[in-house]
């Protein structure tokens, strides 16, 4: 007889109205064994991994409140005059896509909030883009096999802030109109091409009648799609090479330790996107930010001393204000100093920064896998390389606002331009240096805490008079007594609480919830590894084998004391 | 658990479904997967995907006084995520209906103006109790695991068989052999992408059709008028002020490259003033009028000080000397601003004697080499 049907209850059979309906889906799709590999997937438990998470959790805000505001928004130039609901604007002739953005904020019930909402998201999807790729560059996390995960990162931090121009730019006021012709000028300081790739892109001469529509596709399919590809594959490659973590206990180059994905860590990256959604939602409503009711509608004619764009594009504006007026003349065909200050700073910095992967593997000829991540002051060339372009990046983003700043502290213009330039010259190296003397100093301590143990803070006096502070090793001690523990890539602790100097907390805020004793005990119970070794130790001993007091199996003292 | 089907008719060995996709069926029956409890089925489908848990720190027994007061603050969190969120559509819904109006008016200093603020920090207090909440879940009620994952290098094994199917497959085309066909693919493949990205050519524009960077609405004879259309005479002007003026044609205070400054100059910058190479009959008495437009990054610049005779761009702060043909003298620019030549018409009124000498607006590729 052919079984038609499925067996009916046996050993192991699901009892549950749940189960049964798992085992019938499970039955048609066949699941089981890929989702439960996906749930067990072991996560590394370190806060610096939640960076990339707010930049993925900004772009999911980012899309929810951008379809929003496409339901509202008229990407066009039309021409019109304003007879809206803000009474300061009324009779002003603007285009309909700034009379759209009007709308959306005095006309739309709720529509300022979100607006706000996304504008804020969009400086923090830049933000937390930034931020993630410096702990990804000082950790090291780059290094082979995850360097194409480096490329993509680089490309979306590129795209992000295009993304982010074309979006300020579509309300078509004063400001973001500004920005768009210095935009221009930058196409057409481009060499031989220049102006074919101004006329293509504004469709004839600036600003025609096309861009803001052109800006508006890219802003909204063209460059997010790329992005969501772009992030697809960054997230894929990610599960596929599973992450790199901080060395430490148990931890080692072929293994992940950390939470499983369920519960806990799901849980806890959903708070994450929680979190990060209030806060755009709190500073959506909260803090006014682009009120370009204020600004007011484009005209060529007119510009806002003090004009600033998003932080993001500060640089380039900071990069074209302190570039010397140098104007190339080669046989009479022109090379414009925009072009250095504009494109080609940002060119260099972005080029450089995504080959850094590639320039690093020749300089150390390191060509191996790496899964484990260093701490910043072991790789002082790198992480005083990363001062260096930080120190850089800064100079040009203040002096972006140099006019804002000698306003504001009554400084003299051309010296805060002055100063950006020499600064941008002088203050990298100046940064490198510093940087590497900090991390050989980390390095140092480092290897004399392992050496000689942590200061107690206990100072013993000699019977010959002589004071000492007694120092606790933090593992076995040779002859000598000097610590026999290697530096393993971790951080060393140096305060007797990291080494169970302190007992943990009874809970309890306004009363204790917990009986002490029971505390103590149960930490005894559960003490393991070096840190209970050093809890239950005894602070004895001068410090030095020649007093014989000093601790050297194991950190006990010994039975006899050495002659 | 299998399906079995023994089909009626068919020869040849039975007609059985293999091993489950993955699944390790024959080390364990389900006899003795029943036999385990849910901990150990946790454990063993966590080693088959070479997870280990190391240590699991317990949660405070259920019903203690911790265990009570944690599950309570909890509670407390996600409660007050719902009453914001309660609160927020009262606000959103509620204003205009039971609540006052929503819509914003100058000078409104009530319900208004705090609509958009409550609404942000209701659904951001409503949001941030959830994240709080669902942190407090993992810090306190559930268990803290340590897991251990393994990580796997790539197999050799699946590099050289992979590499054999798709050699293979390229023997077995016969492409390597068979030149002719792959060249013509080669050409064949560029063709079609060149067509499929061919129809983007109607983006482009010709930039040197007529000289539009080199010219602008000003012409021999066009009036300068102010924003508000008026034009002006000699004397109009505050001796030392500077006025923004359009050329007097169709839409000439929209084109972005006509704005132009009209200077009278004080008598003693006329007694300072040097007038570029050429361009002494420029002025008219007292008045200089100059483009507006930088010559850097195309910036309207704005802010004449005249003290110091100087025109400074807000954007990137060049600045430009109008007793010197507004010649740059800091910042960035390196170009002079173009200096328009100023006539009177018959009834009085200023107007151009012509356009710009030289293109106005940032410098390119082949500025003055254009006709």
């Amino acid at each position: 007889m052919a079984a038609t049907t499925v067996p009916g209850p046996g050993p192991g059979q699901p009892t549950t109205l749940v189960g049964k309906a798992a085992f019938e889906v499970d039955d048609r799709l066949i699941v089981a064994g890929p989702v439960r590999r996906t749930l067990n997937k072991v996560f590394p438990d370190h806060w610096s991994f939640l960076l990339g998470e707010i930049a993925l959790y900004s772009f999911i805000i980012l899309l929810l409140s951008g379809t929003y505001l496409t339901f509202f928004f008229d990407a066009s130039m039309r021409e019109i005059t304003y007879d809206g609901s803000y009474a300061a604007l009324r009779g002003v002739d603007m285009s309909a896509a700034y009379e759209s953005t009007l709308n959306i904020s005095f006309d739309v019930r709720g529509g300022l909030f979100i607006r706000q909402m996304h504008h804020w998201a969009a400086l923090l999807f830049v933000a937390s883009i930034v931020v993630h790729l410096l702990r990804i560059f000082f950790t090291g996390a780059f290094r082979r096999p995850r360097e194409t995960n480096w490329f993509i990162g680089v490309a979306l931090l590129v795209l992000a802030m295009l993304e982010g121009f074309a979006g300020y730019t579509l309300p078509d006021d004063l400001l973001s109109g500004t920005g768009l012709r210095i935009f221009s000028a930058v196409f057409l300081s481009i060499p031989v091409i220049g102006t074919w790739v101004y006329f293509t892109v504004f469709g004839g001469d600036f600003p025609g009648e096309l861009i803001i529509g052109r800006l508006y596709i890219l802003h909204v399919l063209i460059i997010p799609a790329i992005l969501l590809a772009l992030i697809a594959l960054h997230l894929l490659i990610l599960v596929k090479q599973k992450h790199t973590q901080f060395p430490g206990a148990g931890r080692t180059e072929h293994n992940v330790v950390g939470n499983r994905l369920f519960p806990t860590f799901a849980v806890k990256a959903t708070a994450l996107l929680f979190i990060v959604f209030g806060l755009c939602a709190a500073l959506g409503g909260l803090v006014q930010i682009n009120p370009i009711w204020l600004i007011g509608p484009y005209n060529p004619a007119q510009v806002s001393a003090g004009s600033q764009p998003d932080w993001y594009i500060g640089f380039v504006d900071g990069g074209s204000r302190i570039f010397p007026p140098w104007e190339i003349d080669l046989w009479g065909y022109h090379i414009p100093p925009v072009l250095w200050g504009a494109l080609g700073i940002p060119g260099v910095f972005f080029t450089l920064l995504a080959l850094y992967p590639v320039i690093e593997r020749k300089l150390t000829g390191d060509t191996a896998s790496h899964h484990l991540l260093q701490r910043p002051r072991d790789v002082p060339v790198r992480t005083s390389l990363g001062a260096m372009a930080i120190t850089a990046y800064v100079v040009l983003w203040i002096s972006g606002g140099n006019d804002v700043i000698a306003e504001k502290f009554d400084i003299s213009l051309n010296a805060m331009t002055w100063a950006g330039r020499i600064g941008f010259l002088v203050l990298p190296p100046i940064a490198y240096w510093a940087t590497y003397r900090l991390c050989l100093g980390l390095e140092r301590h480092d290897r004399e805490v392992l050496e000689h143990g942590i200061e107690t803070g206990v100072i013993r006096r000699l019977p010959s008079g002589e004071f000492i502070e007694v120092h606790q090793p933090l593992g076995p001690v040779d002859e000598h007594g000097h610590g026999q523990l290697a530096y393993g890539g971790a951080s060393v602790p140096k305060k007797m609480n990291q080494v169970g100097g302190a007992r943990r907390a009874v809970k309890g805020f306004f009363s204790p919830l917990e009986v002490p004793a029971e505390v103590q005990q149960q930490a005894e119970l559960e003490a393991r590894g070096l840190e209970s070794e050093q809890a239950a130790r005894q602070l004895t001993g001068s410090g030095r084998p020649s007093e014989g007091g000093r601790p050297s199996e194991g950190g006990k003292p010994q039975q006899e004391p050495r002659v | 658990m299998t399906t079995t089907d023994h089909r009626p008719g068919s020869e040849g060995g039975t007609d059985e479904s293999g091993q489950l996709h993955g699944g390790p069926d024959d080390d364990y029956t389900p006899t003795q997967l029943a036999a385990m409890d849910r901990t150990e089925l946790d454990r063993l489908g966590a080693r088959y995907d070479g997870v280990e848990v190391l240590h699991v720190d317990p949660v405070p027994a259920p019903g203690s006084p911790l265990d009570r007061k944690n599950t309570r603050q909890v509670t407390l969190w996600f409660a007050l995520a719902g009453l914001f969120a309660l609160a927020f559509l009262v606000v959103y819904a509620g204003s205009g209906w039971f609540l006052p109006d929503w819509e914003w008016e100058i000078g409104a200093s009530t319900w208004s103006s705090i609509y958009t603020p409550l609404l942000g920090a209701t659904m951001g207090a409503s949001l941030i109790c959830i994240g709080i909440g669902l942190v407090l879940y993992v810090k306190k009620l559930l268990p803290h695991e340590t897991a251990v994952q393994d990580k796997h290098d790539g197999s050799h094994f699946d590099r050289v068989t992979t590499g054999a199917t798709l050699m293979s497959g390229l023997h077995n085309s016969g492409l390597p052999r068979r030149k002719i066909l792959a060249g013509t693919l080669g050409v064949m493949g560029a063709a079609f992408g060149a067509m499929l990205i061919a129809p983007l050519g109607g983006l482009i524009k010709n930039p040197n059709k007529g000289n539009p960077l080199g010219t602008t609405p000003w012409a021999e004879g066009v009036r300068l008028l102010r924003d508000d259309g008026t034009p002006i005479r000699p004397g109009d002007q505050q001796v030392g002020s500077l006025a923004t003026v359009f050329p007097g044609v169709e839409g000439g205070d929209r084109a972005y490259d006509a704005a132009v400054m009209l200077i009278r100059l004080r008598p003693d910058q006329l007694e300072t003033l040097v007038p570029a190479e050429g361009r002494a009959d420029f002025g008219y008495g007292d008045y200089v009028a100059y483009s507006k437009v930088c010559t850097h990054a195309g910036c309207p610049v704005s802010l004449y000080e005249q003290e110091t005779s100087r025109i400074l761009c807000p954007c990137h702060q060049s600045q430009f000397d109008v007793t010197a043909g507004a010649r740059p003298i800091f910042g960035p620019a390196t170009r002079s601003l173009p200096q328009l030549p100023l006539a009177l018409d018959d009834e009085g009124y200023f107007m151009a004697r012509g356009d710009f000498p030289e293109p106005v607006g940032p410098s390119f590729w082949n500025i003055g080499r254009i006709d």
